[in-house]
C-alpha cells in the first residue's frame, strides 16, 4: 500500500480522525487509526471507541490499494508537525514509511486484522444547514448535565416530526430547548434519539466544513437503531445513542409569566461578570427588577458584596430573584441576540431566557433556555 | 487515655502562687461511674464498671477501685473482666449522664462565659475575667469543686495553670478529687519530669520514635534542639512538641468552636455481611445524624461513610454533594451509593458509620431549586418528624424499615 497526497489535506483529515480515538484505549488496537486505500483511487481513514467512530474519504492522484493501522495520536502529531509539500505514505512490511521534504518517519503498524469493523451508517433521514445546526446544538449542549453518574441527563435529546427538529437538553436546573427546521427524506419522517451531548457538541462544530449536514436515523421502530449518524464534506461520524428516557420537559415551560424584562445582552453580561467576582461556585448572583431597571447583586455581609445598577426595560410584578452566575452567563452566552429577555412568575418558578424582542408575541420563540432559581434563606 | 493516666499521683494543693494562671480545666471523676453510683450508694468504695456487658461491649467510665486492677475506659469488656472478675458491671444510661453534665456546664456558664466544653464531663474555662467577683482562680477552681459536689454529689478534679495544656495536665495529675495550681513560674518544674506520653500530640507511635531516641521525660523533649525533632517527627508535630515541652501554649478558650462534622456509627453485635441489614443500618445512622444537623442548625455537602470489616480494617469514602443537605433521605442515599461502590458486598463488616463534614449555619444556605421539584419534600417531612419527636419521644415517627417487630418469629 501506498499514497501521496498533500500535507495540508492530510493532517486536517487525521486531526478530525483523531479526535474521536479514545484517551485509554481498552484495547491497544483502538488506538489505533486505520488508513485504506480504495481500488477507486480513495484514502480512507477512520477511528472508533465503540461509541463513537469516525471516517473521513480524500480522492487520492497517486495510491496504491491496501490497508494499515498505525497509531493515530503519533500520526496526528506527525502530520501536524511535517512540512508543507506532499506526503508520501508506504507500508513496507511491518512498517509504514512518511516522507515529506526532507523528514522521514518510520512507524511500526499495528494487526489490522484485530481492528473492529465499523458500523454501519443507519439509513439517511434528512439533511439541515451546517451552521444553522452547529449553532443549535452548541445553544441547546451547554444545558446538558456534566455529571456521568447520571447518564441520561448528559444527552442531548433530539425529536423529529416531519420537518422540524426539536432539541433539549437538561442538568435539572436549567433546560435549553431550540427548534430547527430541515430537509426530511420522507416528509412524514418521525424519531426521537438521546445524544451524548459532549459528542453531538464536537461533532456538529466539526462538520461545518460542508454546507450541509445529513442526518442518519431509523424512524422509530426502525433498523440501525441506537445509532445516529452525521456526514458531510466526505467526513462521516456515527455515535451511539442514549437510552431515550428523558424528562417531560414541555408541561414544564412557563406559558404564563408576571413580569419581563429587556435588557441589553451584552450590558447585563458584563454586569453579571462584575458582581460574580465576589460570588463564589455555586453562590448566587441576586436580581431585582423595579421601575426602569435591574438591581444586581452578590455576596455576603461576611465576605465581599458587590451591586451594580442596569438599566431594563421592565414591565411587571417587581420582583427579586436569584440565580447560579454561571447558569445565567451561559445562558446569555447562548441566546445569540443583542436584547435578552427575563421572564418570570416567582421566585422560586422557573424563568426563561430568550433573545430579543419577538416579532410576535403568540409565536414561542426558537429557542428557550429555562433556568431555576435560587431559593434563599429566610 | 490509658497510658496517660499511669502518670503518678501528686498531692492536691490550692496554696500554691496562681498570679497568672487565669486558665481551669475541670475533668469529672470517673464521671459515669460517679453518677451511677448516685442510685447505688451500697456500691460505693467497690470496683464498678459501665459499658455494654455483651462480648462487644466498651469500658465507658470506671471506679478507682476498678482501675486499680488495671481496668480502663475504651478497654474491651471482655478484658475488664478478666481483670477485675469481681466487679459490678451496670450498662450505661446515658440520658442520665448528660442530664448531669447539663448542670455541671451551667455551673461553669455561672462563673464565667468563657466555658470551652471539650466532652460531656470535662471543659476548660478562663477565669480571668471572674477574679474581681469571685477571688483568686484557685480560690474558683475550689468553689467549683465544692458546687458540684454539693448539687451533684460527685467528685471532680481542677487544674489550675497559664495555659490550657498545662491546666489538663495538672487536673490529671491531681485526681480524683484534686486540686493542683501550676504556679506560672514553675510550669518548667512542673513538665521536665512528666514522661513524654503525657503531652498533646504523643500517642503511641510517637512515643516509641521518641524512646528509640532516647527521650522519655518531657525535660528529655525540651533539651532536644527544634531541628532534629522536626526531621524525626515532621515539620508540624516537632515544632509542637517542642513548644509544648516548654509549656508554650497559645491557645485560647474559645466557648464555641463551631462543629466540623456530626456524624454516627455502630457496631453490630455480631459481624454483617448481609447488605439490607447494612443498608438499614445506614438509613438508622443518617436519620440519627440528619436529626442532629437539624437540630444544631447546620446542613452539610460532605457524606462520609466508614466500614470496618471483621478483621478490623477500616476504609472510608467520602462524596461532595453539589448542595449541602440536613436530610436523611439525601444522606443515605449517598451513603448507600458508597457503600456499593466501597467494593465490600458480602464482606463481613464489624462497624459502620455515617458523617457529614463541610458543615455551615442552615439560616445561611441557600437552595439551587431544581426542575419540576415538588414545593415541599423530604425536607418538610423529617422537620414535621422532628417536631413529632420532641413532643412525643425519639421512638414517635421513624422510617417504617427500622420499625423493630415487636414479638419475633410469630406467624399470623
Amino acid at each position: 500500500m501506498m499514497f501521496r497526497v498533500d500535507r495540508d489535506v492530510l493532517a486536517e483529515a487525521v486531526a478530525w480522525t483523531a479526535r474521536s480515538l479514545p484517551a485509554r484505549p481498552s484495547v491497544p488496537v483502538l488506538a489505533g487509526m486505520r488508513l485504506e486505500v480504495t481500488d477507486q483511487q480513495q484514502l480512507k481513514l477512520s477511528g472508533f471507541d465503540y461509541e463513537v467512530s469516525a471516517e473521513v474519504t480524500l480522492e487520492l492522484q497517486t495510491g496504491e490499494a491496501g490497508v494499515v493501522l498505525v497509531s493515530g495520536r503519533l500520526l496526528a502529531e506527525i502530520t501536524r508537525a511535517l512540512p508543507a509539500q506532499p506526503v508520501d505514505f508506504v507500508v513496507d512490511g511491518a512498517k509504514a514509511v512518511v516522507t515529506c521534504g526532507s523528514a522521514r518517519f518510520t512507524l511500526l503498524t499495528m494487526p489490522v486484522e484485530d481492528y473492529p469493523s465499523l458500523p454501519a451508517m443507519p439509513p439517511a433521514a434528512g439533511h439541515v444547514g451546517s451552521d444553522i445546526f452547529a449553532s443549535a446544538v452548541s445553544q441547546v449542549a451547554v444545558a446538558a448535565g456534566k455529571d456521568d453518574t447520571l447518564p441520561m441527563l448528559t444527552g442531548v435529546r433530539m425529536e423529529i416530526e416531519a420537518d422540524t427538529v426539536v432539541l433539549a437538553a437538561t442538568d435539572r436546573y436549567r433546560l435549553a430547548v431550540r427548534e430547527l427546521k430541515w430537509q426530511p427524506g420522507q416528509p412524514d419522517f418521525s424519531a426521537i434519539a438521546m445524544i451524548p451531548g459532549k459528542t453531538l457538541a464536537d461533532t456538529a462544530k466539526s462538520l461545518t466544513t460542508g454546507a450541509q449536514v445529513e442526518i442518519a436515523l431509523s424512524s422509530a421502530g426502525g433498523t440501525g437503531e441506537g445509532m445516529i449518524g452525521f456526514s458531510s464534506g466526505g467526513r462521516r461520524t456515527t455515535t451511539r445513542l442514549l437510552d431515550p428516557e428523558f424528562p417531560k420537559y414541555r408541561s414544564l415551560l412557563p406559558t404564563e409569566f408576571s413580569a419581563r424584562a429587556d435588557m441589553t445582552t451584552s450590558a447585563f453580561v458584563e454586569a453579571v461578570k462584575r458582581v460574580a467576582l465576589v460570588a463564589e461556585r455555586n453562590t448566587p448572583v441576586r436580581l431585582a427588577f423595579r421601575g426602569d431597571e435591574v438591581v444586581l447583586e452578590a455576596g455576603s455581609g461576611d465576605e465581599a458584596q458587590a451591586v451594580e445598577v442596569l438599566p431594563a426595560d421592565f414591565d411587571g410584578d417587581e420582583i427579586n430573584i436569584a440565580f447560579n452566575h454561571q447558569f445565567l452567563l451561559e445562558g446569555l452566552g447562548a441566546i445569540d441576540s443583542d436584547v435578552a429577555r427575563l421572564q418570570f412568575t416567582t421566585s422560586t418558578k422557573p424563568a426563561i431566557l430568550t433573545g430579543g424582542k419577538p416579532v410576535d408575541d403568540e409565536v414561542a420563540p426558537d429557542y428557550r433556555y429555562l433556568i431555576m432559581p435560587i431559593r434563599l434563606s429566610g | 487515655m490509658s497510658r496517660k493516666q499511669q502518670i503518678p499521683r501528686v498531692a492536691s494543693t490550692g496554696s500554691a502562687d496562681d498570679t497568672g494562671c487565669s486558665i481551669l480545666h475541670v475533668d469529672m471523676d470517673a464521671f459515669f461511674a460517679g453518677v451511677e453510683l448516685l442510685d447505688r450508694p451500697e456500691l460505693a468504695g467497690t470496683p464498678v464498671i459501665i459499658g455494654a456487658p455483651g462480648a462487644r461491649g466498651v469500658v465507658l467510665s470506671a471506679t478507682y477501685e476498678a482501675r486499680s486492677f488495671g481496668v480502663h475506659s475504651a478497654m474491651p469488656m471482655t478484658r475488664a473482666r478478666r481483670l477485675c472478675p469481681h466487679a459490678t458491671i451496670i450498662p450505661p444510661s446515658h440520658g442520665k449522664y448528660s442530664e448531669v453534665s447539663r448542670g455541671v456546664m451551667e455551673i461553669f456558664h455561672s462563673i464565667t462565659p468563657q466555658v470551652e466544653p471539650i466532652a460531656s464531663d470535662e471543659a476548660f474555662l478562663d477565669v480571668a475575667g471572674a477574679r474581681r467577683r469571685l477571688g483568686s482562680p484557685a480560690e474558683i477552681a475550689a468553689l467549683i469543686r465544692a458546687q458540684v459536689a454539693e448539687r451533684h454529689g460527685i467528685t471532680c478534679s481542677v487544674g489550675v495553670a497559664s495555659s490550657k495544656f498545662v491546666a489538663k495536665l495538672a487536673s490529671r495529675q491531681c485526681k480524683p478529687d484534686g486540686l493542683l495550681v501550676v504556679p506560672a513560674d514553675g510550669v518548667v518544674e512542673f513538665l521536665h519530669p512528666l514522661p513524654v506520653a503525657a503531652l498533646w500530640g504523643v500517642g503511641e507511635r510517637t512515643e516509641q520514635s521518641l524512646v528509640r531516641l532516647g527521650i522519655n521525660t518531657v525535660g528529655d523533649l525540651a533539651r532536644v534542639p527544634v531541628a532534629t525533632l522536626r526531621r524525626e517527627l515532621g515539620q508540624a508535630s516537632g515544632t509542637h512538641l517542642a513548644a509544648l515541652a516548654w509549656g508554650r501554649d497559645e491557645r485560647a478558650v474559645t466557648p464555641h468552636v463551631p462543629d466540623k462534622s456530626i456524624g454516627a456509627e455502630e457496631t453490630f453485635a455480631t459481624d454483617v455481611d448481609d447488605p439490607a441489614v447494612i443498608r438499614r443500618e445506614l438509613l438508622r445512622l443518617s436519620e440519627r445524624v440528619a436529626a442532629r444537623l437539624r437540630a444544631a442548625g447546620h446542613v452539610g455537602r460532605t457524606v462520609s461513610v466508614k466500614l470496618r470489616s471483621s478483621d478490623f480494617k477500616t476504609i472510608t469514602r467520602a462524596r461532595t454533594l453539589r448542595e449541602p443537605t440536613d436530610v436523611a433521605k439525601e444522606i443515605y442515599v449517598t451513603a448507600c451509593d458508597l457503600y456499593a461502590s466501597a467494593g465490600l458486598d458480602r464482606v463481613r463488616l464489624r462497624l459502620v458509620g455515617v458523617r457529614v463534614e463541610n458543615l455551615r449555619g442552615a439560616e445561611a444556605a441557600v437552595r439551587q431549586l431544581t426542575l419540576g421539584e415538588r414545593e415541599t419534600g423530604w425536607r418538610e417531612a423529617e422537620r414535621a418528624m422532628d417536631k413529632a419527636v420532641r413532643r412525643f419521644g425519639p421512638d414517635a415517627v421513624r422510617p417504617a424499615s427500622l420499625v423493630r417487630p415487636k414479638f419475633d418469629g410469630i406467624d399470623l
